[in-house]
């Protein structure tokens, strides 16, 4: 690898370039976007030269927005907090119960474990509709529907396989030997589980949690079909976007932008302990 | 009262039976080696004893007491095994504390304690390391100052010397036997090295198939092997073994090697007419002078100089290959025709159907008439 040429080391930046144009310029474009009017964005041809304005994201946070139809309220803000409860209520559940579950999964081989195991991940095989068409009904009979505790418990459909498979994984992967090393010492079993299973298999687990996050956070059919407006997290409030008297593109720009952060801040923070759980190689040995 | 009771203990994983009976008593205080090739069952042993691992069938007894159903975190034992096991995101300090802080002691205890193995074991200088800061053979050492560290009554040692390099493991072998008796517990320890065995053992267990082929000291196992199997595992260069058929004449027992009349023990004229395998210890064998009696042609093929002895590969008129082991320093041919004497007299003699070994009958009368 040392001996790189310096026509190598320009066709490879030139690569990296080309990809990180690829995946950055949708963001790129939507950002520039949340800082135009609707006018600017959807004249021909299109031009990067424009007076940027902030008037979308104004509008996002007081929750009036202006159309040439007139004034329509919004509830960005509400939209943006409930993703939030949603997402951190949903994976926190997913985490509590999925890791002691992945623990079992990958310690103990007991009668149907693998069928068990196998059933939940199916959860992530079925068309989500399919599922929450009946769900709606079962809930209203038993008030769940528009609670955030029951979506936060549909959302497990989501989380939970997600977790249970990966963190799964990561615990098989600490040699038992370790473990029983502990428990000889003499540590009980649940000593073991929290201080040599869950330090170790820690970068895993934050890595489950964080794509856990982002797919609760993305989710829409969920909240769409059991929640009402005032229980909806971003995805299904940004089709308020689509209004009467047009698309509202420049709103659904600031809006994207003000949605995505959260989780762009959270994957950049968790990095360092994802890039840390792979270099942590040396568990063996 | 014993340190250790095994009784008929019976292991399955999935369909292939690992440990089958296995019956074994280990005193206070003794140092038992299993020995035996991989997949003999050694370590699945020690993990039924340590608790991690559940016996099919069987007792395992631990000073007396029934261990069925007891954790192990509550048998008192220290255990190293063969990858080390050292918990990585601990340091060498943490690593070798977490038996003593299991049992309550005061941090001040636990770090006396830490403090008194790591300096038995020439590691306190390494103590704030994490394990993958350390070198091998620290790792080993802390590894063993974890099992050591809360002085318990049974140490349990899965081959800790198998990942070490030649010059630490030779060093160790003169260490261990010194520690383990300076620390007085009762000590099962496994390995695949016959030296190692023959260094550490009060006994020594050999184990084939998830069973125990012999027990007895290491002098026995070495001089009376019970089988061909355990002779050649014991011994480097490995045990000569020639295919003979004993006969008898007026002068006792004997087997052919070369077309020359190879007396052996008296005592195994019952062998007379089977088939069998003459085992012959390379040192066993010397080069000689062609004129001496019972001397046996061959034809050098290659010598090997081992530091301490030279072995050298010979073949027989028939073809044989035979290994000749001689101190370095005692002259030898290295090339050509020579001539050999066999001390046929304490060779091993074994079924060759059943591997076991041909016992010389000691019976005095037995003996006589076989003479006479």
């Amino acid at each position: 690898m040392e001996h790189t040429s310096t026509a190598e080391r320009i066709l490879r930046g030139i690569a990296i370039g080309a990809v990180v144009l690829f995946f950055i310029f949708p963001i790129f474009w939507i950002l520039l976007m949340s800082f135009q009017t609707n006018e600017t964005i959807l004249r021909n041809p299109p031009s990067i030269a424009f007076v940027p304005t902030i008037s979308n994201y104004v509008a996002l946070l007081t929750g009036r927005l202006e159309t040439a139809a007139g004034t329509l309220d919004i509830s960005f803000m509400q939209n943006l907090k409930n993703s939030v409860i949603l997402s951190v209520s949903s994976v926190a559940v997913a985490l509590l119960l999925g890791v002691p579950a992945a623990y079992a999964f990958a310690r103990h081989r007991f009668r149907g474990s693998e069928d068990i195991a196998f059933t939940l991940l199916s959860f992530r095989f079925a068309p989500p509709l399919l599922i929450v068409l009946p769900l709606a009904l079962y809930f209203q009979d038993v008030g769940l529907a528009d609670t955030y505790i029951g979506l936060i418990w549909v959302y497990q459909l989501i989380c939970l396989p997600l977790i249970l498979w990966i963190v799964r994984g990561y615990f098989e992967d600490i040699p038992a030997d370790v473990e029983y090393a502990y428990r000889i010492a003499g540590h009980s079993w649940f000593a073991t589980f929290r201080k040599i299973a869950l330090p170790l298999a820690g970068p895993g687990i934050a890595a489950a949690g964080l794509l856990a996050f982002i797919f609760a956070w993305n989710n829409f059919v969920f909240a769409l079909v059991l929640g009402s407006a005032d229980k909806q997290p971003v995805t299904v409030g940004a089709l308020a976007f689509v209004t009467a008297s047009g698309i509202q593109f420049g709103q659904i720009a600031a809006a994207i932008v003000l949605s995505i952060a959260p989780t762009l801040a959270l994957a950049i923070y968790a990095q360092r302990y994802l890039v840390e759980g792979l270099s942590l190689g040396a568990v063996k040995g | 009262m014993a340190g250790v009771e095994l009784l008929d203990i019976v292991k399955r994983f999935k369909n292939e039976t690992v440990l089958e009976g296995v019956t074994l008593t280990v005193a206070e205080g003794e140092t038992l080696v299993l020995f035996g090739p991989s997949g003999a069952g050694k370590t699945v042993l020690l993990r039924l004893i340590a608790g991690v691992v559940e016996p099919d069938g069987g007792t395992v007894r631990l000073d007396g007491r029934d261990m069925r159903d007891v954790p192990p975190e509550l048998r008192n034992i220290g255990m190293a095994f063969q990858n080390f096991a050292l918990f990585p995101h601990m340091n060498a300090f943490d690593n070798i504390a977490s038996p003593l802080a299991a049992r309550r002691k005061t941090a001040e205890r636990v770090s006396e304690g830490v403090e008194r193995v790591a300096r038995l074991l020439k590691i306190d200088q390494v103590l704030t390391h994490r394990p993958r800061a350390l070198s091998n053979g620290q790792k080993q050492r802390t590894a063993l100052a974890r099992a050591l560290a809360a002085s318990p009554s049974l140490l349990l040692l899965d081959d800790p010397l198998r990942n070490v390099d030649a010059k630490l493991r030779f060093e160790m072998r003169l260490e261990l036997p010194r520690l383990l008796a300076a620390e007085g517990a009762t000590t099962l320890y496994v390995t695949q090295d016959y030296k190692e065995a023959m260094a550490l053992a009060d006994r020594i267990a050999v184990m084939f198939r998830g069973r125990i082929a012999q027990l007895g000291s290491p002098a026995e196992v070495y001089l009376s092997p019970a089988s061909l199997e355990i002779a050649r595992l014991f011994g480097d260069p490995a045990i000569n073994v020639l295919d003979v058929t004993p006969e008898q004449d007026s002068q006792g027992p004997f087997v052919r090697l070369s077309r020359l009349r190879a007396p052996i023990d008296p005592g195994l004229h019952h062998a007379v007419g089977k088939d069998c395998s003459l085992g012959l210890r390379p040192e066993a064998i010397r080069f000689v002078g062609g004129e001496t009696t019972g001397a046996i042609p061959v034809t050098i093929e290659a010598e090997t100089p081992l530091n301490e002895k030279i072995v050298t590969l010979v073949t027989t008129a028939r073809g044989r290959e035979i290994l000749v082991s001689r101190p370095s320093g005692e002259p030898g041919p290295a090339q050509g025709q020579a001539h050999i004497a066999v001390d046929s007299a304490h060779a091993l003699l074994f079924d060759r159907r059943t591997g076991l070994r041909i016992e010389p009958s000691r019976d005095d009368a037995d003996v006589r008439g076989a003479a006479a």
